[in-house]
């Protein structure tokens, strides 16, 4: 073993770009993945839930139903309507995707490693490490929303463009909840990079409780679970495609591949919420026990619970009605996170001054 | 110097979208082009090593005052203005209201020259402590709360005023409100 190493690690100046390109490659491609597992997931999950099978039929147990989605979404006509305005229908769905793909950009998911001594510096598992890392995830999921915006606009359609208002209205007013439980966090690891953050809630308490924000920061954990799934737009906050309401809301009048990208975008926009909780509450990488070099492997279980959790949510509560989701917001969700980002500040003044 | 071919390369982007702004006939088109234009200044805040300049950019214009723009103009759905019935003279000869927004708007241009005259002189001040102080958000926290507390507390009354202005003039006069 040391003898590989020593070769190894000599190749390290040629090795590095690749490895890094790779960890960028693998992680974009885990994303797109992690859209087409979601979807079969999501209907396994709904199907166990309503007593019945979901997909079945495609591979052992329906296994490969996402691959037959992803084939008859890709060779179904493509429409786009008469009224409908050329550039911003297209240019709609490519916002939404490549705001989805670009949030997960500076969301760490993993300890440094040198991949078992294959390089000499250890490199920093994530695709890029920005100090300002929180704000980014937050600016660029906060541009998602002119995809849903500019489709329902552009469509010439009124479902639409009632989706696309709602959108717009509901993001605007969940955000400030959203950021808000964020900013108690940052204020407690003193910092804005989300590693940093997560190597703050190393260790434990007692021995045996692990120092996760989630313990400390119980209702803004909350909050930024309601808020998250408000910004994804998912049941029961998925107004802006209220099916019984608006046919399918922002993307009635798209189809094909335009239209494939919309749910892709808001699974991706799901793993990355689910990221980011992990990273600030429930400490990333780190269990108590675990060692560091499985700490990917940790990361992805906290993910998938918190996936979880979604569709558990999307599948069992009922939707509200469009003045509640308002009123909920602005009344309930937003003070309750300034209460928290208040109270958060007096027991860190109170505590270490 | 690859910094210095991206910072043309922002620069243009952010003076050719601002440019087709007024250009556009389609309000939606505008408002996506001011969009691309604050984008371009986030780039080049992160050139100037200023991320979380970049970043609060990003959040507060991109992100949630164009949003609002956009929900206004959505709900307007004006698409496309009249331009037949356009008043084609120059804005100097148009009276009342215009004329007094012209002269604000040549106030500002003078104003804008006089302070990029003066920014030569105050290079040497700009340049002092190093950049990873200056762009450090404690740094700037502590700054904003203490040392320039009363323009940081002015800021905000005056935005308040304006919010209330356009509630008040936005507000339907009539008996049944």
């Amino acid at each position: 073993m040391d003898f590989l190493t020593g070769i190894w690690a000599s190749f390290d100046p040629y090795l590095r770009p690749s490895v890094i390109g790779g960890v960028i490659f693998v992680a974009f491609n885990a994303l797109i993945i992690a859209s087409a597992v979601l979807v079969l997931a999501e209907r396994k999950i709904m199907g166990f839930m309503q007593q019945r099978y979901g997909p079945y039929l495609v591979g052992p147990h329906g296994m490969l139903q996402p691959i037959a989605d992803i084939l008859k979404l890709l060779f179904k006509e493509e429409l786009r309507p008469k009224g409908a305005d050329k550039w911003l229908f297209t240019l709609a769905p490519v916002i939404a995707v490549v705001a989805s793909f670009t949030a997960f950009a500076t969301v760490p998911f993993g300890a440094e490693t040198t991949f078992f001594g294959l390089l000499d510096e250890p490199i920093k598992l994530g695709i890029s490490d920005v100090n300002v890392g929180v704000l980014v995830v937050f600016a660029v999921t906060s541009m998602g929303v002119y995809g849903i915006v500019l489709a329902g606009w552009s469509s010439n359609s009124k479902y639409s463009l009632m989706g696309g208002l709602r959108a717009s209205a509901q993001m605007i007013s969940y955000e400030l909840a959203y950021a808000t439980s964020l900013a108690a966090v940052v204020m407690l690891a003193g910092s804005l990079s989300l590693r940093e953050v997560v190597d703050a809630q190393a260790g434990t308490w007692f021995g045996f409780i692990p120092q996760w924000y989630v313990f400390l920061q119980p209702v803004g954990f909350i909050i930024y679970m309601i808020a998250g799934v408000a910004e994804t737009n998912r049941a029961p906050f998925d107004f802006p495609e209220a099916e019984q309401e608006l046919v399918a809301g922002y993307n009635t009048e798209y189809s094909s591949v335009r239209f494939a990208l919309f749910p892709q975008a808001e699974y991706i926009n799901m793993t990355t919420m689910s990221a980011v909780a992990t990273d600030l509450y429930l400490g990333g990488w780190h269990f108590p026990g675990v060692p560091i070099w499985l700490g990917v492997l940790v990361f992805l279980a906290k993910v998938g619970v918190i996936l979880f959790a979604y569709i558990w949510v999307r599948w069992t509560v009922p939707r509200y009605r469009y003045d509640q989701l308002m009123s909920f917001g602005w009344k309930w969700l937003f003070p309750a996170a300034v209460l928290n980002l208040l109270v958060t500040a007096a027991m860190i003044l109170y505590f270490n001054a | 110097m690859p910094e210095t071919y991206l910072f043309y390369a922002l620069a243009a982007l952010a003076i050719g979208a601002s440019a087709l702004v007024i250009g556009q006939r389609n309000p939606m088109y505008s408002i996506m082009l001011l969009i691309a234009s604050f984008g371009a200044l986030a780039g080049l805040y992160i050139l100037l090593d200023a991320p979380f300049v970049a970043v609060a950019q990003i959040i507060v214009y991109a992100g949630a005052i164009m949003v609002l723009f956009l929900f206004v103009v959505m709900l307007l759905n004006a698409p496309q203005e009249d331009a037949a019935e356009w008043d084609r003279s120059h804005p100097l000869r148009q009276p009342g209201v215009t004329r007094f927004g012209v002269l604000l708007a040549l106030l500002l241009v003078v104003q804008l020259g006089w302070a990029l005259a003066r920014s030569v002189e105050l290079d040497g001040q700009v340049a002092a402590g190093d950049a990873t102080t200056i762009s450090s958000v404690r740094e700037l926290g502590r700054v904003l709360f203490t040392d320039y507390m009363f323009a940081f507390e002015a800021t905000s009354i005056l935005i308040l005023v304006a919010m209330v202005g356009a509630v008040v003039l936005a507000r339907k006069e009539g008996p049944n409100l």
